[in-house]
Protein backbone atom coordinates (compact mmCIF):
# COMPACT_ATOMS: atom_id res chain seq x y z
CA UNK A 1 0.00 0.00 0.00
CA UNK A 2 2.60 2.50 1.12
CA UNK A 3 4.90 1.30 -2.15
CA UNK A 4 1.95 2.11 -4.73
CA UNK A 5 1.38 5.46 -2.74
CA UNK A 6 5.20 6.30 -3.37
CA UNK A 7 5.11 5.54 -6.99
CA UNK A 8 2.07 6.57 -8.17
CA UNK A 9 1.15 9.01 -6.14
CA UNK A 10 -1.97 8.27 -4.83
CA UNK A 11 -1.72 9.98 -1.74
CA UNK A 12 -5.24 8.71 -1.02
CA UNK A 13 -4.34 5.54 -0.38
CA UNK A 14 -2.09 6.33 2.07
CA UNK A 15 -4.86 8.53 4.33
CA UNK A 16 -7.22 5.67 3.54
CA UNK A 17 -4.58 3.01 4.97
CA UNK A 18 -5.37 2.39 8.44
CA UNK A 19 -2.73 0.74 9.32
CA UNK A 20 -0.46 3.48 8.69
CA UNK A 21 -2.92 5.54 10.23
CA UNK A 22 -3.14 2.97 13.19
CA UNK A 23 -6.85 3.44 13.46
CA UNK A 24 -8.70 1.63 16.05
CA UNK A 25 -10.75 -0.19 13.77
CA UNK A 26 -8.89 -1.65 10.88
CA UNK A 27 -10.61 -4.15 8.52
CA UNK A 28 -7.05 -4.61 6.87
CA UNK A 29 -5.52 -5.66 9.83
CA UNK A 30 -8.38 -8.48 10.54
CA UNK A 31 -7.19 -9.19 7.02
CA UNK A 32 -3.56 -9.69 6.97
CA UNK A 33 -3.06 -11.25 10.20
CA UNK A 34 -6.34 -13.27 10.17
CA UNK A 35 -4.02 -16.05 11.16
CA UNK A 36 -2.27 -14.40 14.24
CA UNK A 37 -6.29 -14.07 15.16
CA UNK A 38 -7.35 -17.41 15.08
CA UNK A 39 -4.21 -18.46 16.61
CA UNK A 40 -4.91 -16.92 19.73
CA UNK A 41 -8.69 -17.08 19.52
CA UNK A 42 -8.03 -20.87 19.48
CA UNK A 43 -5.65 -20.61 22.65
CA UNK A 44 -8.66 -18.48 24.32
CA UNK A 45 -10.64 -20.79 24.19
CA UNK A 46 -9.30 -24.06 24.87
CA UNK A 47 -7.88 -22.25 28.51
CA UNK A 48 -11.40 -21.17 29.18
CA UNK A 49 -12.80 -24.67 27.93
CA UNK A 50 -10.74 -26.35 29.85
CA UNK A 51 -10.50 -24.36 33.34
CA UNK A 52 -14.52 -24.34 33.27
CA UNK A 53 -14.87 -28.23 32.64
CA UNK A 54 -11.97 -28.79 35.15
CA UNK A 55 -13.51 -26.32 37.73
CA UNK A 56 -17.46 -28.03 37.37
CA UNK A 57 -15.58 -31.84 37.11
CA UNK A 58 -14.09 -30.38 41.08
CA UNK A 59 -17.23 -28.30 41.97
CA UNK A 60 -20.12 -31.40 41.84
CA UNK A 61 -18.19 -33.47 44.26
CA UNK A 62 -16.91 -30.24 46.54
CA UNK A 63 -21.07 -29.45 46.90
CA UNK A 64 -22.13 -32.93 47.58
CA UNK A 65 -19.61 -33.14 50.56
CA UNK A 66 -20.15 -29.75 51.15
CA UNK A 67 -24.22 -30.60 51.67
CA UNK A 68 -23.53 -34.12 53.34
CA UNK A 69 -21.36 -33.20 56.43
CA UNK A 70 -22.44 -29.42 57.20
CA UNK A 71 -18.86 -28.67 59.16
CA UNK A 72 -17.52 -28.63 56.05
CA UNK A 73 -19.94 -26.23 54.57
CA UNK A 74 -18.75 -22.83 56.09
CA UNK A 75 -14.92 -23.91 55.38
CA UNK A 76 -15.68 -24.83 51.87
CA UNK A 77 -17.86 -21.38 51.52
CA UNK A 78 -14.76 -19.45 53.19
CA UNK A 79 -12.24 -20.62 51.21
CA UNK A 80 -14.40 -19.97 48.27
CA UNK A 81 -14.72 -16.58 49.31
CA UNK A 82 -11.04 -16.13 50.08
CA UNK A 83 -10.15 -17.49 46.49
CA UNK A 84 -13.01 -15.48 45.10
CA UNK A 85 -11.23 -11.79 46.39
CA UNK A 86 -7.67 -12.46 45.45
CA UNK A 87 -6.93 -10.87 42.48
CA UNK A 88 -6.16 -12.71 39.49
CA UNK A 89 -2.07 -11.38 38.70
CA UNK A 90 -1.62 -12.42 41.96
CA UNK A 91 -3.22 -15.65 41.92
CA UNK A 92 -1.37 -16.74 39.09
CA UNK A 93 1.96 -15.01 40.78
CA UNK A 94 1.47 -17.51 43.88
CA UNK A 95 1.50 -20.16 41.43
CA UNK A 96 4.57 -19.20 39.71
CA UNK A 97 6.69 -21.50 41.98
CA UNK A 98 4.91 -24.71 41.28
CA UNK A 99 3.85 -24.13 37.97
CA UNK A 100 6.02 -21.99 36.58
CA UNK A 101 5.62 -20.02 33.06
CA UNK A 102 3.09 -22.09 31.68
CA UNK A 103 -0.39 -22.20 30.57
CA UNK A 104 -0.75 -24.48 33.67
CA UNK A 105 -0.52 -21.91 35.66
CA UNK A 106 -3.08 -19.85 34.05
CA UNK A 107 -5.50 -23.03 33.72
CA UNK A 108 -5.08 -23.82 37.49
CA UNK A 109 -5.74 -20.35 39.01
CA UNK A 110 -8.89 -20.52 36.50
CA UNK A 111 -10.14 -23.29 37.59
CA UNK A 112 -10.00 -22.34 41.05
CA UNK A 113 -12.07 -19.48 40.16
CA UNK A 114 -14.40 -20.72 38.15
CA UNK A 115 -15.10 -23.59 41.42
CA UNK A 116 -15.48 -20.81 43.29
CA UNK A 117 -18.78 -19.44 41.73
CA UNK A 118 -20.01 -23.57 40.59
CA UNK A 119 -19.54 -24.66 44.56
CA UNK A 120 -21.51 -22.27 45.55
CA UNK A 121 -24.15 -22.80 42.31
CA UNK A 122 -24.57 -26.27 43.25
CA UNK A 123 -25.31 -25.69 46.51
CA UNK A 124 -27.89 -23.45 45.76
CA UNK A 125 -29.76 -24.95 42.93
CA UNK A 126 -29.82 -28.09 45.72
CA UNK A 127 -31.06 -25.85 48.67
CA UNK A 128 -33.83 -24.65 45.69
CA UNK A 129 -35.55 -28.08 45.28
CA UNK A 130 -38.33 -28.24 47.46
CA UNK A 131 -38.80 -30.23 50.45
CA UNK A 132 -42.51 -31.89 49.37
CA UNK A 133 -40.67 -32.59 45.90
CA UNK A 134 -37.65 -34.33 48.25
CA UNK A 135 -40.81 -36.21 49.94
CA UNK A 136 -42.40 -37.35 46.89
CA UNK A 137 -39.65 -38.64 45.73
CA UNK A 138 -38.31 -40.89 48.51
CA UNK A 139 -42.03 -41.53 49.06
CA UNK A 140 -41.87 -43.40 45.13
CA UNK A 141 -38.73 -45.48 46.68
CA UNK A 142 -36.02 -43.67 45.51
CA UNK A 143 -32.94 -44.21 47.05
CA UNK A 144 -30.35 -41.23 48.26
CA UNK A 145 -28.62 -41.52 45.07
CA UNK A 146 -30.75 -41.51 42.70
CA UNK A 147 -33.19 -39.18 44.34
CA UNK A 148 -29.94 -36.57 43.99
CA UNK A 149 -29.45 -37.71 40.20
CA UNK A 150 -33.10 -38.05 39.14
CA UNK A 151 -35.36 -35.85 41.32
CA UNK A 152 -33.03 -32.83 42.79
CA UNK A 153 -29.98 -32.50 39.72
CA UNK A 154 -32.79 -31.79 37.44
CA UNK A 155 -34.70 -29.01 39.30
CA UNK A 156 -31.17 -27.63 40.28
CA UNK A 157 -30.63 -27.07 36.66
CA UNK A 158 -31.59 -24.19 35.95
CA UNK A 159 -29.15 -22.65 39.10
CA UNK A 160 -26.45 -24.93 37.68
CA UNK A 161 -26.22 -23.75 34.30
CA UNK A 162 -26.65 -20.06 35.88
CA UNK A 163 -23.81 -20.61 37.79
CA UNK A 164 -22.30 -22.37 34.67
CA UNK A 165 -22.51 -18.88 32.80
CA UNK A 166 -21.41 -16.93 35.21
CA UNK A 167 -18.24 -19.07 35.41
CA UNK A 168 -17.51 -18.99 31.99
CA UNK A 169 -18.46 -15.38 30.88
CA UNK A 170 -15.52 -13.81 33.98
CA UNK A 171 -13.18 -17.04 32.76
CA UNK A 172 -12.83 -15.77 29.39
CA UNK A 173 -12.11 -11.95 30.59
CA UNK A 174 -10.10 -13.46 33.52
CA UNK A 175 -7.94 -15.77 30.99
CA UNK A 176 -6.43 -12.11 29.42
CA UNK A 177 -4.54 -11.71 32.32
CA UNK A 178 -2.56 -15.01 32.05
CA UNK A 179 -0.15 -12.96 29.49
CA UNK A 180 1.88 -12.08 32.63
CA UNK A 181 2.63 -16.06 32.10
CA UNK A 182 2.70 -15.70 28.51
CA UNK A 183 -0.45 -18.05 28.01
CA UNK A 184 -3.28 -15.62 27.94
CA UNK A 185 -4.72 -16.00 24.40
CA UNK A 186 -6.00 -12.63 23.79
CA UNK A 187 -4.37 -11.18 26.44
CA UNK A 188 -0.98 -11.29 24.37
CA UNK A 189 -2.03 -9.76 21.39
CA UNK A 190 -3.51 -6.75 23.87
CA UNK A 191 -0.34 -7.15 25.74
CA UNK A 192 1.82 -6.71 22.81
CA UNK A 193 -0.64 -4.26 21.12
CA UNK A 194 0.31 -2.07 24.34
CA UNK A 195 3.80 -2.54 23.72
CA UNK A 196 3.97 -1.36 20.29
CA UNK A 197 1.28 1.36 20.59
CA UNK A 198 -1.34 -0.85 17.87
CA UNK A 199 -4.07 0.51 18.53
CA UNK A 200 -6.40 -1.78 15.65
CA UNK A 201 -4.75 -5.53 17.41
CA UNK A 202 -5.99 -4.45 20.88
CA UNK A 203 -9.50 -3.00 20.15
CA UNK A 204 -9.79 -6.14 18.01
CA UNK A 205 -8.68 -8.52 20.48
CA UNK A 206 -10.57 -6.71 22.93
CA UNK A 207 -14.12 -7.20 20.95
CA UNK A 208 -12.93 -10.84 20.07
CA UNK A 209 -12.90 -11.27 23.56
CA UNK A 210 -16.69 -9.88 24.62
CA UNK A 211 -17.86 -12.17 21.24
CA UNK A 212 -16.41 -14.99 23.01
CA UNK A 213 -17.71 -14.44 26.45
CA UNK A 214 -21.42 -13.77 24.46
CA UNK A 215 -21.10 -16.85 22.13
CA UNK A 216 -20.17 -19.07 25.20
CA UNK A 217 -23.23 -17.61 26.89
CA UNK A 218 -25.91 -18.48 24.24
CA UNK A 219 -24.37 -21.87 23.41
CA UNK A 220 -24.85 -22.56 27.81
CA UNK A 221 -28.18 -20.84 27.38
CA UNK A 222 -29.45 -23.28 24.37
CA UNK A 223 -27.82 -25.58 26.01
CA UNK A 224 -30.22 -24.90 29.19
CA UNK A 225 -33.43 -25.03 27.13
CA UNK A 226 -32.13 -28.43 25.44
CA UNK A 227 -31.48 -30.25 28.61
CA UNK A 228 -34.99 -28.97 30.14
CA UNK A 229 -37.82 -29.24 27.00
CA UNK A 230 -40.38 -29.38 29.59
CA UNK A 231 -39.13 -25.58 30.46
CA UNK A 232 -39.24 -24.09 26.60
CA UNK A 233 -41.11 -21.14 26.00
CA UNK A 234 -41.56 -20.09 29.88
CA UNK A 235 -39.22 -18.35 31.85
CA UNK A 236 -35.95 -19.35 31.49
CA UNK B 1 10.26 -25.63 48.47
CA UNK B 2 13.84 -23.16 48.47
CA UNK B 3 11.54 -20.69 47.24
CA UNK B 4 9.96 -19.65 50.21
CA UNK B 5 13.51 -19.00 51.86
CA UNK B 6 13.61 -16.01 48.91
CA UNK B 7 10.32 -14.50 49.79
CA UNK B 8 11.35 -14.13 53.53
CA UNK B 9 14.89 -13.15 52.77
CA UNK B 10 12.84 -10.28 49.98
CA UNK B 11 10.42 -9.31 53.11
CA UNK B 12 13.60 -8.80 55.60
CA UNK B 13 15.56 -6.69 52.69
CA UNK B 14 14.78 -3.07 54.24
CA UNK B 15 15.35 -1.83 50.84
CA UNK B 16 11.87 -3.62 49.69
CA UNK B 17 10.72 -1.33 52.19
CA UNK B 18 11.38 2.44 51.13
CA UNK B 19 11.70 4.47 48.26
CA UNK B 20 8.95 4.50 45.62
CA UNK B 21 8.84 0.61 44.80
CA UNK B 22 8.76 0.09 48.73
CA UNK B 23 5.78 -1.90 50.34
CA UNK B 24 4.25 1.62 52.06
CA UNK B 25 5.17 3.93 49.04
CA UNK B 26 3.39 1.05 46.82
CA UNK B 27 0.09 0.11 49.57
CA UNK B 28 -0.80 4.21 49.36
CA UNK B 29 -0.77 4.04 45.81
CA UNK B 30 -2.96 1.05 45.76
CA UNK B 31 -4.95 2.03 48.23
CA UNK B 32 -5.42 5.95 47.28
CA UNK B 33 -6.39 4.98 43.53
CA UNK B 34 -8.70 2.36 44.76
CA UNK B 35 -10.55 4.58 47.24
CA UNK B 36 -10.74 7.66 45.12
CA UNK B 37 -12.88 4.93 42.59
CA UNK B 38 -14.48 3.93 44.74
CA UNK B 39 -15.99 6.91 45.94
CA UNK B 40 -16.75 8.04 42.51
CA UNK B 41 -18.46 4.88 41.95
CA UNK B 42 -20.83 5.14 44.90
CA UNK B 43 -21.66 9.03 44.10
CA UNK B 44 -22.76 7.98 40.69
CA UNK B 45 -23.80 4.48 41.07
CA UNK B 46 -25.69 4.94 44.45
CA UNK B 47 -28.42 7.57 43.82
CA UNK B 48 -28.92 6.53 40.06
CA UNK B 49 -29.76 2.98 41.84
CA UNK B 50 -32.01 4.47 44.51
CA UNK B 51 -33.85 6.47 42.14
CA UNK B 52 -34.69 3.50 39.29
CA UNK B 53 -35.60 1.61 42.38
CA UNK B 54 -37.87 3.77 43.77
CA UNK B 55 -39.68 4.77 40.86
CA UNK B 56 -39.16 0.48 39.41
CA UNK B 57 -38.24 1.14 36.26
CA UNK B 58 -34.95 0.63 34.25
CA UNK B 59 -34.35 -2.91 35.74
CA UNK B 60 -32.96 -4.46 33.00
CA UNK B 61 -29.95 -1.72 32.62
CA UNK B 62 -29.44 -2.13 36.15
CA UNK B 63 -29.25 -6.04 35.70
CA UNK B 64 -27.68 -5.71 32.59
CA UNK B 65 -25.36 -3.45 33.14
CA UNK B 66 -23.21 -6.29 35.40
CA UNK B 67 -23.50 -9.19 33.08
CA UNK B 68 -21.86 -6.77 30.35
CA UNK B 69 -19.44 -5.74 33.01
CA UNK B 70 -18.11 -9.22 33.83
CA UNK B 71 -17.75 -10.03 30.21
CA UNK B 72 -15.58 -7.21 29.63
CA UNK B 73 -11.91 -7.77 30.50
CA UNK B 74 -10.55 -5.43 32.39
CA UNK B 75 -6.79 -5.49 31.06
CA UNK B 76 -8.42 -4.54 27.60
CA UNK B 77 -10.51 -1.47 29.02
CA UNK B 78 -7.23 -0.44 30.94
CA UNK B 79 -4.94 -0.87 27.47
CA UNK B 80 -7.33 1.06 25.49
CA UNK B 81 -7.48 3.66 27.67
CA UNK B 82 -3.67 4.44 27.63
CA UNK B 83 -3.83 4.10 24.28
CA UNK B 84 -6.62 6.81 24.18
CA UNK B 85 -5.75 10.66 23.15
CA UNK B 86 -5.91 12.88 26.23
CA UNK B 87 -7.34 13.26 28.89
CA UNK B 88 -6.79 9.55 29.07
CA UNK B 89 -3.44 7.66 28.25
CA UNK B 90 -0.97 6.86 30.53
CA UNK B 91 -2.14 8.49 33.05
CA UNK B 92 -3.98 8.48 36.62
CA UNK B 93 -7.33 9.24 34.99
CA UNK B 94 -6.92 6.67 33.01
CA UNK B 95 -6.47 4.07 35.69
CA UNK B 96 -9.27 5.79 38.05
CA UNK B 97 -11.84 5.42 34.76
CA UNK B 98 -11.26 1.97 34.25
CA UNK B 99 -11.62 1.18 38.29
CA UNK B 100 -15.09 3.25 38.56
CA UNK B 101 -16.46 1.33 34.97
CA UNK B 102 -15.40 -2.14 37.23
CA UNK B 103 -17.31 -0.67 40.17
CA UNK B 104 -20.18 0.64 39.12
CA UNK B 105 -22.00 -2.31 37.79
CA UNK B 106 -22.04 -4.32 41.29
CA UNK B 107 -23.09 -0.77 43.34
CA UNK B 108 -25.74 0.04 41.03
CA UNK B 109 -27.23 -3.37 40.57
CA UNK B 110 -27.53 -3.91 43.99
CA UNK B 111 -28.64 -0.70 44.94
CA UNK B 112 -31.38 -1.16 42.77
CA UNK B 113 -32.14 -4.73 43.19
CA UNK B 114 -32.43 -3.38 47.59
CA UNK B 115 -34.94 -0.44 46.71
CA UNK B 116 -37.13 -2.43 44.16
CA UNK B 117 -37.12 -5.48 46.61
CA UNK B 118 -38.78 -3.82 49.55
CA UNK B 119 -41.87 -4.68 50.97
CA UNK B 120 -44.75 -2.94 49.17
CA UNK B 121 -46.57 -3.04 52.03
CA UNK B 122 -44.04 -0.82 53.95
CA UNK B 123 -44.08 1.50 51.47
CA UNK B 124 -47.55 1.13 51.30
CA UNK B 125 -47.76 1.69 55.17
CA UNK B 126 -45.55 4.87 55.05
CA UNK B 127 -47.66 6.36 52.27
CA UNK B 128 -50.64 5.88 54.59
CA UNK B 129 -48.54 7.65 57.38
CA UNK B 130 -48.28 10.68 55.06
CA UNK B 131 -44.65 10.50 53.74
CA UNK B 132 -44.12 11.46 50.27
CA UNK B 133 -41.69 10.78 47.89
CA UNK B 134 -38.40 11.36 49.23
CA UNK B 135 -39.26 10.58 52.36
CA UNK B 136 -40.22 7.09 51.77
CA UNK B 137 -37.19 6.92 49.78
CA UNK B 138 -34.95 8.09 53.16
CA UNK B 139 -37.02 6.47 55.92
CA UNK B 140 -37.99 3.39 54.65
CA UNK B 141 -36.69 2.24 51.30
CA UNK B 142 -32.89 3.35 51.93
CA UNK B 143 -32.70 1.62 55.22
CA UNK B 144 -34.54 -1.88 54.06
CA UNK B 145 -32.18 -2.06 51.13
CA UNK B 146 -28.91 -0.69 52.96
CA UNK B 147 -27.57 -4.41 53.39
CA UNK B 148 -27.64 -5.21 49.87
CA UNK B 149 -26.69 -2.05 48.51
CA UNK B 150 -23.37 -2.53 50.88
CA UNK B 151 -23.18 -5.92 49.51
CA UNK B 152 -22.50 -4.44 46.11
CA UNK B 153 -20.07 -1.93 47.57
CA UNK B 154 -18.05 -4.96 49.00
CA UNK B 155 -18.15 -6.73 45.82
CA UNK B 156 -17.02 -3.21 44.01
CA UNK B 157 -14.20 -2.91 46.46
CA UNK B 158 -12.60 -6.23 45.89
CA UNK B 159 -13.21 -5.55 42.00
CA UNK B 160 -11.66 -2.36 42.26
CA UNK B 161 -8.20 -3.71 44.30
CA UNK B 162 -8.08 -6.24 42.07
CA UNK B 163 -8.05 -3.98 38.60
CA UNK B 164 -5.61 -1.84 40.79
CA UNK B 165 -3.42 -4.71 40.56
CA UNK B 166 -3.85 -5.52 36.76
CA UNK B 167 -2.77 -1.61 36.17
CA UNK B 168 0.78 -2.46 36.92
CA UNK B 169 0.46 -4.49 33.92
CA UNK B 170 0.03 -1.36 31.91
CA UNK B 171 2.33 0.96 33.59
CA UNK B 172 0.19 2.04 36.53
CA UNK B 173 1.18 1.68 40.42
CA UNK B 174 0.11 -0.03 43.17
CA UNK B 175 1.16 -3.32 45.11
CA UNK B 176 0.75 -5.09 41.82
CA UNK B 177 3.98 -2.97 40.07
CA UNK B 178 5.75 -5.24 42.85
CA UNK B 179 4.87 -8.05 40.88
CA UNK B 180 5.69 -6.92 37.53
CA UNK B 181 9.15 -5.50 38.61
CA UNK B 182 9.60 -9.06 39.09
CA UNK B 183 8.57 -10.49 35.95
CA UNK B 184 10.68 -7.96 34.57
CA UNK B 185 13.67 -8.75 35.99
CA UNK B 186 12.99 -12.48 36.59
CA UNK B 187 13.14 -12.70 40.66
CA UNK B 188 10.21 -15.02 41.09
CA UNK B 189 10.81 -14.07 45.32
CA UNK B 190 9.86 -10.69 44.37
CA UNK B 191 6.49 -11.85 42.44
CA UNK B 192 5.50 -13.84 44.85
CA UNK B 193 5.94 -11.44 47.90
CA UNK B 194 4.15 -8.79 45.68
CA UNK B 195 1.64 -11.26 45.51
CA UNK B 196 1.26 -12.23 49.10
CA UNK B 197 1.10 -8.33 49.59
CA UNK B 198 -1.74 -7.99 47.40
CA UNK B 199 -3.40 -11.03 49.22
CA UNK B 200 -3.02 -9.76 52.24
CA UNK B 201 -4.70 -6.18 51.60
CA UNK B 202 -7.73 -7.94 49.28
CA UNK B 203 -8.39 -10.33 51.99
CA UNK B 204 -8.40 -7.03 54.61
CA UNK B 205 -10.45 -5.28 52.26
CA UNK B 206 -12.63 -8.00 52.03
CA UNK B 207 -12.87 -8.10 55.80
CA UNK B 208 -13.23 -4.88 56.56
CA UNK B 209 -15.98 -4.27 54.15
CA UNK B 210 -17.89 -7.15 55.26
CA UNK B 211 -17.39 -5.87 58.79
CA UNK B 212 -18.94 -2.63 57.72
CA UNK B 213 -21.99 -4.63 55.81
CA UNK B 214 -23.17 -5.97 59.08
CA UNK B 215 -22.78 -1.97 61.50
CA UNK B 216 -24.34 0.01 58.47
CA UNK B 217 -27.66 -2.10 58.23
CA UNK B 218 -29.97 -0.63 59.69
CA UNK B 219 -32.01 -3.80 60.46
CA UNK B 220 -29.42 -5.59 61.91
CA UNK B 221 -31.24 -5.65 65.73
CA UNK B 222 -34.77 -7.30 63.72
CA UNK B 223 -32.62 -9.62 61.57
CA UNK B 224 -30.89 -11.20 64.70
CA UNK B 225 -34.19 -11.79 66.22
Amino acid sequence: MIGRALIGGHAQTVADDCLVRNAWVCPEYVRTRADELTAATVEHLRITIISVIIGALLALPLALVARRIHRLRATILGTATAIYTIPSLALFSLLLPFTGLTETTVIVGLVLYSLTVLVRAVLAGLDGVPEEVRGAGRGMGYSPNGLLWRVEMPLALPVLIGGLRIATVSTVALTTIGTIVGSGGLGDLIQTGLQSNFKAQVLTASVLCVVIALVLDVVLLGTQRFLMPWRRGGVA
Amino acid sequence: MGWIGGVVAWFQDPANWQGPNGIPQRLLEHVGVSAAALGIACLIGIPIGLWLGHVHRGGGLAVGVSNVGRAVPTFAVLVILVLAPEPFGLSTVSIITALVLFALPPILTNTYLGVNEVDPAAVDAARGMGMNGPQVLAKVELPMATSLLMGGVRLAAVQVIATATIAALVAGGGLGAIITNGFGTQDQAEVVAGAFCVCVLALSIEGVMALLQRRLDPLRVVRAR
